[in-house]
């Protein structure tokens, strides 16, 4: 009788757990558990109501990837148009935040934030747009992709929502560089946007300085605001305030930490936004370098098992959707720990998976579900 | 170029582009990893040093908000200090913390829903307060219970107080809690790090227009503070420079004197002193308390205010629109003689109305006036006169010549939210209309805009400032209401006046229609409200029709229907000091509401012995006291309020 029982269950748990891949289950528990240990110093009393977003999150999860991956491509175009549509209407009817207009109202308790439905609706737009032509890829079908790419891109830009629109691009440039764009193209950009960087990082403290007081082109504010980007000591109660607060956890916390729940910074109130934006600076202060360490080695094993996925996918667009899912991941983290380090400038990109808050959680597991779903498609072929 | 893609690129070249992909992500990775040691590692005393240090904190002080003043001195709006009780943004079980804080000091449901909103509202500030205006003994129980509560603060707060209460309150405005719209605001003007620290801005009136003077810059202080992040000593000091002082142009007496005469009445009225420009008292009935918005108004009191029929928020002085009525006559004729359509003693014949397009424009009195010239016209307000010389002029001589007067234009007052009115056109008409056949001019309707019906709607700002510009021969002055800005070291920087334009009326034409509406106050339609007055004034009254009495219902018993009231007028004649336009909402004829206002206003401007300032004639000023009824009398009185 027991042992009847004991089929039984056994054969559920493999329902269960058949749509899910064990090694990105296992970088995800880790992941979600390093995320609880730094929530619980960051903000102690936000644990609990992380977890329930944790749950929610891998529900979401395990739906996604239990829908085969070339039905997830199809459904692209729809979750495509939809978010656009939306996009559209929230910049005539949309509730605005904090002086930006992001989220739609229906009712009085739902919210819907089309933005974020376009990190992953783009992706699987543009991966589904090349596999449909795939064979006949032409000039055109690039630069219909770059439309469809730039659109919704300027939409949630002029929300404003940097951050969300970076990402965005993002997905989809990675779609399109993975469909074949021709290094001719791609080389320019790179090389362009290395410069340009370089010149600012060396010439800055010039260029901001008493000799270019009048930059063509740009009013007084707008100068010193990239400025401040740069140089975020020029205005230390304002912006820059973050940033020198931060670098200083980061730098203060040495090899191995201060200890956890000893860092100096993070309980001392001087570190702004400490369990959203900034919570690397909590671990940095705390765990050390050490602690850095651990982490980005969850990160690069979440990112190469991704790509590897990508690899062995059967379809083109299975392959496009596993890479960009991917290389979005990498966009989130960089961003973030460049951002909080003090080398990029400040646009408000979470730490995946780390950072408190539900929605981008569940963006995040949506895109480990892809992966998951996608890797399914290869085993079951 | 026409090669996007390479063409031998198939699974293979899928693979050098993951391949590239992962080289990035390694080049990523090894990028973050080496500005991490730097600042971890290398760096890593320095930046130790500097948290250490970090018990030294930077902290914004700031400045004290700038006093609002009238014209004599009289204290408008200042600043007081009272205890806050705050609780942080960091805490997260705030039901618990409001919980166990009741047990120690009183916090009223009102409180709890007020400190709810600002959590929404404010999500920049570090932290909210959950009662404001602690007493000595509140703030004594909770310093001996503190170490119960990390996260809450009693904080010393400088709070506004307006201590007329609703006197003048659509002019001074108020201030209120920084919104986050207001701080996209903020950061966009590049005034960020200026506002750290900051938690009111000037929302309305002259608290929001001069916010810039009124501010101040904050200054930083250096504070030890201990590991619970609490400031125990403070180390270095940048002060703050306070917010300069306005003084405005408004006699507050003088606006007492007038919003007293309205009583329960809805309306508004400008005066101006029209050889400055300077705006001596803007009334805008009903008013409302500013003091209420200061710490966050609650929902049932702003409910009461913004669901109110009679609109007490509205200001209705410079923006709302009303049709001028016969107070346009003075301006209808200078067009008339400019034009050289009618002269001075030309006379019509009034039978009682006029005939046009098939239609019977009706003169208020029946059987007419008899033979009518301009000074007649004006006088007993001949509405047939006007039709005809509407006519006569067509409508494009009527929208050109008006706009010298300020008509249908920005007065470019200093206060925020004035409205345009209309000054209507056919070239108006084609903008405001959608369909062909409302986009045409009808010469019909040209009639109606001659005694100021029609499409015409100007505010009481426009009214008082053209009624202004007549007095002052023609010199339209800016209107403002600021007087000086005066810095904390005493320095005063007087607002000079501004002319906008000299009419292109000949001075002979403005002299003869002076003439005309001065004697409108001794033996005309003003007569009766400025019987027995020591001086002589120009003046001219107004019915604006609310509802069009062609084809439609006019409900007798149904108050707001009734006619608006107007009355322009300026004293003394011989050299003004004074124009105002007054308007009585629903007041029915001008000459029984609005002007018996206009002349409390002018007597008390006027005659009215103050210690600052000389009456114009002492010996007449008693016998003036039974005529002007509503007026205090004594100014001395005048600083109940709250």
């Amino acid at each position: 009788m027991s042992s009847r029982h004991r089929f039984r269950f056994a054969r559920l748990l493999e329902a269960v757990l058949r749509p899910l891949d064990p090694a990105l289950l296992l970088i995800l528990a880790g992941l979600l558990g390093y995320a609880v240990v730094i929530m619980s110093s960051a903000s102690p009393d936000r644990v609990s109501s992380q977890l329930m977003h944790i749950g929610l999150a891998v529900i979401l999860m395990w739906i996604v990837a239990s829908i085969p991956a070339q039905r997830l491509l199809s459904l692209g175009p729809t979750l495509y148009v939809a978010g656009t549509v939306l996009l559209v209407l929230v910049h005539l009817f949309g509730a605005s935040a904090k002086g930006a207009q992001r989220w739609l109202e229906i009712g009085p308790t739902i919210r819907i934030q089309p933005s974020e439905v376009m990190k992953i609706a783009m992706p699987m737009a543009l991966a589904w747009f090349f596999q449909k032509r795939e064979g006949y890829m032409g000039v055109g079908a690039f630069l219909l992709s770059a439309v469809l790419l730039a659109v919704p891109v300027a939409l949630i830009a002029k929300q404003p929502d940097l951050g969300t629109a970076v990402l965005v691009a993002a997905a989809g440039i990675y779609v399109i560089f993975f469909a074949g764009l021709s290094w001719k193209l791609i080389l320019p950009v790179l090389v362009v946007g290395a410069v340009a960087i370089g010149a600012f990082a060396f010439f800055g403290d010039e260029l901001c300085g008493e000799t270019y007081q009048n930059w063509p082109g740009l009013k007084d504010y707008q100068r010193d605001r990239i400025c401040t980007l740069f140089d975020p000591t020029r205005d230390p109660l304002g912006k820059g305030f973050h940033i020198i607060q931060s670098t200083i956890a980061i730098g203060s916390g040495g090899l191995t930490g201060r200890g956890w729940m000893l860092g100096t910074q993070t309980h001392g109130g001087f570190l702004p936004e400490r369990h959203t934006d900034f919570i690397f600076a909590v671990l940095a202060e705390e765990l050390g370098l050490v602690g850095v360490l651990l982490l980005l080695a969850l990160y690069l094993a979440l990112l190469m098992r991704g790509l590897l996925i990508a690899v062995v996918a059967p379809a083109l667009g299975t392959k496009l959707l596993a890479g960009s899912v991917t290389m979005i991941f990498f966009t989130y983290l960089f961003v973030n720990i460049g951002m909080v380090s003090g080398i990029l400038p400040v646009v408000g990109v979470p730490l995946p998976f780390i950072s408190y808050g539900g929605t981008a959680l569940v963006t995040l597991c949506v895109g480990i579900g892809i992966l998951m779903s996608v890797r399914r498609s290869w085993r079951e072929r | 170029m026409n090669n996007f893609s390479e063409p031998d690129e198939k699974a293979g070249g899928f693979f050098l582009r993951l391949l590239a992909a992962a080289v990035f992500v390694f080049a990523g990775c090894i990028l973050l990893t080496s500005r991490l040691y730097i600042l971890q590692v290398k760096h890593h005393e320095r930046y130790h040093t500097l948290a250490e240090d970090n018990r030294i904190s930077l902290l914004p002080v700031v400045p004290q908000r700038g006093n609002i003043v009238d014209r004599n001195g009289a204290v408008l709006a200042r600043n007081f200090v009272a205890y806050t009780l705050e609780i942080s943004s960091n805490i997260v079980n705030v039901e618990k913390t409001i919980g166990e804080l009741a047990r120690f000091i009183a916090i009223e449901p009102r409180d709890r829903r007020r400190f709810q909103k600002f959590r929404a509202e404010n999500r920049r500030l570090g932290s909210a307060p959950i009662r404001t205006r602690l007493s000595d003994e509140e703030v004594a129980r909770f310093i001996g219970q503190r170490y119960r509560f990390p996260g809450v603060e009693v904080q010393a707060r400088l709070f506004r107080d307006y201590p007329n209460g609703s006197l003048a309150s659509h002019l001074i405005g108020y201030i209120s809690r920084i919104n986050d719209k207001e701080v996209e605001q903020i950061e966009e003007s590049g005034d960020a790090s200026n506002y750290r620290g900051s938690e009111h801005i000037g929302k309305l009136g002259m608290e929001a227009a001069y916010e810039v003077d009124l501010h101040g810059t904050t200054g930083k202080e250096y504070v030890e503070v201990n590991a619970d992040g609490r400031a125990v000593r403070r180390l270095k000091n940048e002060p703050a420079t306070p917010g300069n002082d306005i003084e405005l142009s408004i006699d507050i007496e003088l606006q007492k004197v007038a919003e007293t005469a309205f009583g329960e009445r809805r309306g508004a009225m400008v005066a101006i002193d029209p050889t400055s420009g300077e705006v001596l008292a803007l009334v805008s009935m009903p008013t409302f308390d500013p003091n209420l918005f200061v710490d966050g108004i609650s929902t049932p009191d702003w409910r009461a205010l913004n669901e109110s029929i009679d609109k007490p928020l509205l200001n209705r002085a410079i923006y709302s629109a009303y049709p001028p009525g016969s107070t346009f006559k003075p301006f209808m004729a200078m067009a008339g003689l400019t034009f050289g359509k009618r002269k001075w003693e030309q006379k019509i014949s009034d039978p009682g109305f006029f005939w046009f397009g098939g239609h019977q424009f009706m003169d208020d009195k029946k059987g007419g006036h008899g033979a009518v010239d301009m000074y007649k016209s004006l006088v007993v307000s001949c509405n047939t006169y006007y039709y005809m010389l509407a006519a006569d002029l067509q409508i494009e001589r009527i929208s050109s010549f008006m706009p010298q007067f300020g008509f249908g234009a920005l007065s470019g007052i200093d206060l925020p939210g004035e409205a345009k009115g209309v000054l209507p056109s056919p070239e108006w008409k084609r903008k405001r209309f959608k369909t062909r056949e409302q986009q045409k001019w009808y010469a019909g309707e040209t009639i109606s805009i001659g005694i100021g019906q029609g499409y015409n709607a100007y505010t009481p700002l426009q009214m008082a400032q053209a009624m202004a510009t007549l007095a002052n021969d023609g010199k339209r002055m800016r209107p403002h209401v600021l007087k000086a800005v005066v810095d904390n070291q005493g320095q005063r920087l007087e607002f000079p006046p501004e002319l906008v334009t000299e009419v292109d009326v000949k001075p002979e034409y403005i002299k003869l229609v002076r003439q005309a509406v001065e004697d409108v106050t001794r033996f005309g339609t003003g007569a009766r409200a400025f019987a027995g007055a020591p001086y002589r004034a120009g003046g001219k009254t107004g019915t604006a029709q609310v509802y069009s009495l062609k084809g439609g219902k006019y409900d007798k018993s149904n108050e707001r229907m009734r006619d608006h009231s107007w009355f322009i007028a300026y004293a003394p004649a011989e050299a003004p000091k004074i124009a105002l336009a007054v308007l009585v909402e629903n007041g029915g004829f001008g000459a029984v509401s609005a002007a018996p206002i206009a002349r409390q206003v002018i007597d008390f401007y006027l005659l009215e012995k103050r210690a600052d300032k000389p009456a114009l004639e002492d010996a007449d000023a008693e016998d003036e006291g039974q005529e002007g009824a509503g007026h205090s009398g004594h100014s001395h009185d005048a600083e109940a309020g709250e």
